[in-house]
């Protein structure tokens, strides 16, 4: 009996922990989102972090792309070409990519590039009184280091998604034609067909609330930061881990949304 | 305001994380232009002091006025033009690294020309004011063009007395100026402090464990030890306080009053 009621009072403490968890993070988006139409404005920080998420994560996501592109092109083959479906890759591959490749692989690859780097910047300014300094210097830390750095992951990862469409149906392409003897108009006709818009909405407006989540993650853990090197390593692997699993549970959500009927 | 009002006043100051009681009831009186030495162990609640102060950390009682205002009592907003006014050296510089030696020095005024308290700088006019504050701290300009990772500790002290003094506060606060430094730079930033503090008549509070640099910086002196201030006497009376707490810690005696816990 004992033992029954040990596992209740558990599984009762990890809900409240969850349930704190998410109520402090709620309260510090709100309190970082308010600052968004109040001024000053920090458009420097703002351009900065733009520049690092949309420029600099280009290889990586681009990358990641075009090779996902290919193997979904692959993989098909193998299946479809036992029921001599094989013109039905070009559908198949464009759906995968926009819907679902896109965003996520975009999402996981700035979670793990971006979403450390924001919280380990910011927790190491935790960690040696930077943050205090800044508001001894009348500066309000949440509107100079979280608010940019929330828009800005909000406007460039659908633009990295973008990419990342066009060079996942590149990868495909590239597989087909060229190592599965596709005819290239006819692939290209195929895709033409398959493309709609709304799959390639839903996967930008994914992308901007994974670039959203991804940045709060990294801001989070980094603010809240405590105890020196270990502290923020700790909140780096955090920011990542929590930003991966958070990506992956809206892409459910949104998807059940958009696409369930 | 007459003469007899502190600049800032403390009342039954309390502070506990958790079960562990840092400030158990501090009470301080600093008048307008002196500067007041807080000594005390690591541990005893120094920076949390200043931080409560400061406004970083909220006290769980007690009252902290500037110029006759509870700022405990105030809002954020209604808090920021007592902040304006105060200027602060943190121990470790806490330079922000992004950024140029210069550009941390005027920081505090564009973000204050920002938030409409001062007037707007161009890049070339802070250019030329970091170069002054930098100078006024015995640094050569040239130094503006470098970044903080690139600076000795010593030498990140005095752009962060730059940075505590670039918008000429009423109030200094400094944080174990001389922690970290040798004996000799250690001397030179206690003589930067005490420079800067006469020149813009500022009330300064500075905490330290380092006895000459107390000597060197105080008008008055005080001891906290277990979360309140116990003895408050001139510098000169340092090492013959009378108080066997504050003699054990100045003369660094092993035996006392004072139970050092090896084990925290």
């Amino acid at each position: 009996m004992n033992g029954v009621l040990d596992f209740v009072a558990g599984l009762g403490r990890a809900v409240l922990d969850i349930v704190r968890m998410a109520g402090k993070v709620a309260l510090f988006a709100a309190r970082a989102l308010s600052h968004v139409v109040r001024p000053p404005f920090y458009w420097r920080i703002l351009w900065g972090t733009l520049v690092e998420i949309g420029f600099f994560s280009l290889p990586v996501v681009a990358l990641t792309a075009l090779f996902s592109g290919g193997v979904i092109a692959l993989q098909s083959y193998t299946g479809f070409a036992q029921y001599h479906a094989q013109n039905a890759i070009a559908g198949i591959v464009i759906l995968a990519v926009t819907r679902e490749l896109g965003p996520v692989l975009a999402g996981l690859m700035v979670a793990g590039r971006v979403g450390a780097a924001m919280s380990a910047e910011i927790g190491t300014m935790r960690v040696t009184d930077q943050i205090d300094a800044l508001s001894t210097l009348s500066t309000n830390p949440m509107k100079y280091l979280v608010t940019p750095r929330l828009v800005a992951g909000t406007l460039a990862l659908p633009f990295l998604v973008l990419v990342a469409d066009i060079l996942g149906v590149l990868g495909g392409f590239t597989v087909c034609v060229m190592k599965l003897d596709f005819s290239p108009s006819a692939y290209i006709a195929a895709t033409i067909a398959s493309l709609k818009v709304m799959d390639v909405t839903v996967g930008l407006v994914k992308a901007a609330i994974f670039g959203f989540l991804i940045a709060l993650m990294g801001c989070y853990h980094g603010y809240n930061s405590r105890g020196g090197a270990e502290g923020v390593g700790a909140a780096t692997t955090a920011a990542v881990v929590a930003a991966s699993i958070l990506l992956l549970t809206f892409d459910y959500l949104l998807t059940d949304v958009f696409f369930s009927q | 305001m007459s003469d007899a009002t502190p600049k800032i006043r403390i009342r039954g100051l309390k502070k506990a994380f958790g079960p562990k009681v840092v400030l158990d009831g501090v009470d301080l009186d600093v008048m307008g232009g002196t500067s007041f030495v807080v000594i005390g162990g690591s541990g005893t609640g120094k920076s949390v002091l200043l931080r409560c102060i400061l406004g970083l950390i909220t006290p769980d009682a007690g009252s902290i006025e500037i110029d006759g205002v509870d700022v405990t009592t105030l809002s954020a907003r209604e808090r920021e033009p007592y902040m304006a006014r105060i200027g602060m050296l943190f121990q470790n510089g806490a330079l922000f690294d992004s950024l140029s030696v210069w550009e941390n020095v005027t920081f505090g005024l564009t973000a204050a020309a920002r938030m409409g308290h001062g007037p707007r700088l161009t890049r070339t006019q802070a250019q030329a004011r970091a170069a002054e504050l930098l100078e006024q701290v015995g640094m050569d300009p040239a130094v503006g063009a470098l970044s903080p990772a690139e600076l000795s500790g010593g030498m990140q002290k005095r752009v962060g007395l730059a940075r505590a003094i670039a918008a000429r506060p009423e109030i200094l606060f400094f944080d174990e100026p001389t922690t970290g430094l040798d004996p000799i730079m250690g001397a030179v930033i206690d003589g930067l402090i005490a420079d800067c503090v006469r020149k813009l008549g500022s009330t300064a509070i500075a905490i330290t464990h380092d006895m000459a640099s107390a000597q060197r910086i105080g008008d008055q002196v005080g001891m906290l030890y277990e979360g309140r201030l116990i003895w408050q006497g001139l510098p000169s009376t340092l090492f013959d306080s009378g108080n066997p707490v504050v003699d054990q810690f100045t003369h660094g005696r092993r035996e006392g009053p004072i139970k050092v816990d090896v084990r925290n």
